[in-house]
């Protein structure tokens, strides 16, 4: 499953590695944008397999940010 | 008065200024990053100097790049808007010492009220009120934990170096306050480069009224009259007004002579504003923080004085004496409402290409606009998009004015919160003037 961004946005840290395994909720990645710090959280229980972003890099709305099983 | 000024900063201020620049004659030179390059800003000023990346830390933060853009330009002095370097005593002292003039108070003064511990104990020393608080900087949990056993809950706990709503949380007892300590701190050591901490009891129900002031070159202070800036999601205001309905003349004049008396023993320089809080029903002040520059939420105090505080700074700073000295009767009522590109419901934000973007006019509505059609808002920058400000002869009309105003607006592009601003003022509460910081939490 894909956690896509809800805009564009800085991706500021990762907080997850792959392999990493993550509860529902939990936060995978902190983005910035327009000044303020929006936390994105796992849709569900699983594991990270993929991080296709780095620390630093501007995503698009839609833009994967993490893939998770 | 000043042939060249450098405007350093970007957006709706960056304009606005250079608007007052234009009509006293003065060449204007905007600062620019890789991100604003086709900027409204930019393409208005009579030159403009590229400062960086968009990153702001590599651009309009950059002091060493802006202070050579300066020199290299021919500023005689520079004006820094509000955010970015505006308080920065180490860019204002950048600036002085290249030769140049800054617009703004001394860097000791900025220093002194950009820490919220000594503006507190300063304000106290002079007579100012201020809400029951810790004195020193906290630094560790269980000094923490003492000092708020001796003050009682619910606490405020802040940044010392904080501002502009960000580094504070609500504690309601010792296990929040645990919490919200170690959040705070570990934000104001990212954000504002110190861990200082202090308590504050909370005032609740509260009104945030703060006092326009006018420091002039004999020395002598001016308040140029009050703005009621209650209505506020995340600590950021989104809806302004003068003057403030939810205090009595008496409370005025009491709120005026705290704010001229502060402004005269830092010997205030120019524009700044004394931020206080206000116990509606007791109709007791509480001083919250002094603004060392011109504040977003001005135009409110234009409208309703016809005194122009860019033409005001630019005079003392320049040396020449300010043109008022005086507290002027407010002419009828004036209300601004902060156009943010994000969504009505989450206030999330939301960049975008502007496709369209169709300013309402008239009279009594000014319009401070960030961008134009065809801009592209980015992620980089405050998402403040334009406020709206109108006046009319009493409030009730001015509410009017606001609401058909802020409808007539078309933006397409990014989401914008006008849904969300026509709601609110609305309410029965900002209807009847009856509301306080707690309003925008009722709504959502």
């Amino acid at each position: 499953m894909d956690v896509t961004s809800e805009m564009v946005a800085n991706v500021w840290k990762i907080v997850v590695e792959p392999g990493t395994r993550v509860e529902e909720g939990e936060t995978l990645m902190i983005l910035e944008s327009m000044k303020m710090e929006i936390p994105v959280t796992a849709p569900a229980a699983g594991t990270i397999v993929e991080l296709p972003v780095d620390e630093g890099q501007v995503v698009q709305e839609g833009d994967a940010l993490a893939r998770l099983e | 008065m000043f042939r060249r000024v450098l405007v350093a900063n970007r957006g709706e201020i960056a304009r606005r200024v250079m608007r007052t620049c234009r009509r006293l004659d003065i060449h204007t030179i905007a600062i620019f990053s890789d991100a604003d390059a086709g900027a409204a800003h930019v393409a208005e000023a009579d030159e403009a100097v590229r400062v960086g990346g968009a990153p702001p830390a590599d651009s309009y933060l950059n002091i060493r790049a802006v202070i050579s853009a300066a020199l290299e330009s021919g500023a005689e002095a520079v004006h820094p808007g509000y955010g970015f370097l505006a308080e920065n005593s180490d860019f204002a002292r950048a600036v002085t010492d290249a030769g140049l003039t800054w617009i703004g108070p001394d860097p000791e003064t900025i220093d002194l009220m950009g820490d919220k511990i000594n503006a507190r104990n300063f304000m106290h020393g002079v007579g100012v009120p201020v809400a029951p608080g810790t004195p020193s900087p906290l630094r560790d949990a269980d000094a923490v934990a003492r000092a708020a056993g001796d003050l009682g809950f619910p606490l405020m706990v802040k940044a010392s170096g904080g501002g502009g709503g960000i580094g504070m949380g609500i504690a309601n007892d010792d296990e929040e306050l645990a919490r919200v300590f170690a959040t705070t701190q570990s934000r104001a050591e990212r954000f504002f480069g110190s861990g200082d901490i202090l308590l504050e009891r909370l005032i609740r129900p509260a009104r945030h009224v703060e006092v326009q002031i006018l420091g002039r070159v004999d020395g002598t202070v001016v308040a140029l009259g009050d703005r009621d800036c209650s209505v506020q999601r995340r600590h950021q205001k989104v809806l302004e007004e003068s003057p403030s309905p939810g205090i009595t003349d008496r409370l005025r004049e009491r709120m005026f002579a705290a704010a001229v008396a502060a402004g005269e023993a830092v010997r205030y320089k120019g524009a700044g504003t004394i931020e206080c809080l206000v116990d509606p029903e007791a109709q007791e002040f509480y001083f919250l923080e002094m603004n060392t520059r011109l504040q977003v939420e001005h135009p409110v105090t234009e409208m309703t004085t016809h005194v122009d505080l860019v033409e005001e700074q630019l005079r003392v700073a320049s040396g020449e004496e300010a043109s008022v000295s005086a507290t002027p009767a407010p002419d009828g009522h004036a209300i601004e409402a902060r156009v943010y590109a994000e969504d009505p419901q989450r206030f999330l934000p939301s960049p975008g290409e502007i496709s369209v973007w169709e300013e309402p006019n008239g009279s009594g509505i000014r319009i401070d606009a960030a961008y134009r059609a065809g801009d592209t808002v980015t992620p980089f920058y405050d998402p403040l998009l334009a406020k709206v400000c109108v006046s009319a002869a009493d409030r009730n009309a001015a509410l009017d004015r606001l609401h058909s105003t802020l409808e007539d607006f078309k933006i397409v592009g990014p989401k914008t919160n006008i849904p969300f601003l026509i709601e609110a003022l609305a309410t029965p509460q900002f209807a009847q003037g009856r509301y306080d910081t707690g309003l925008v939490d009722l709504l959502r």
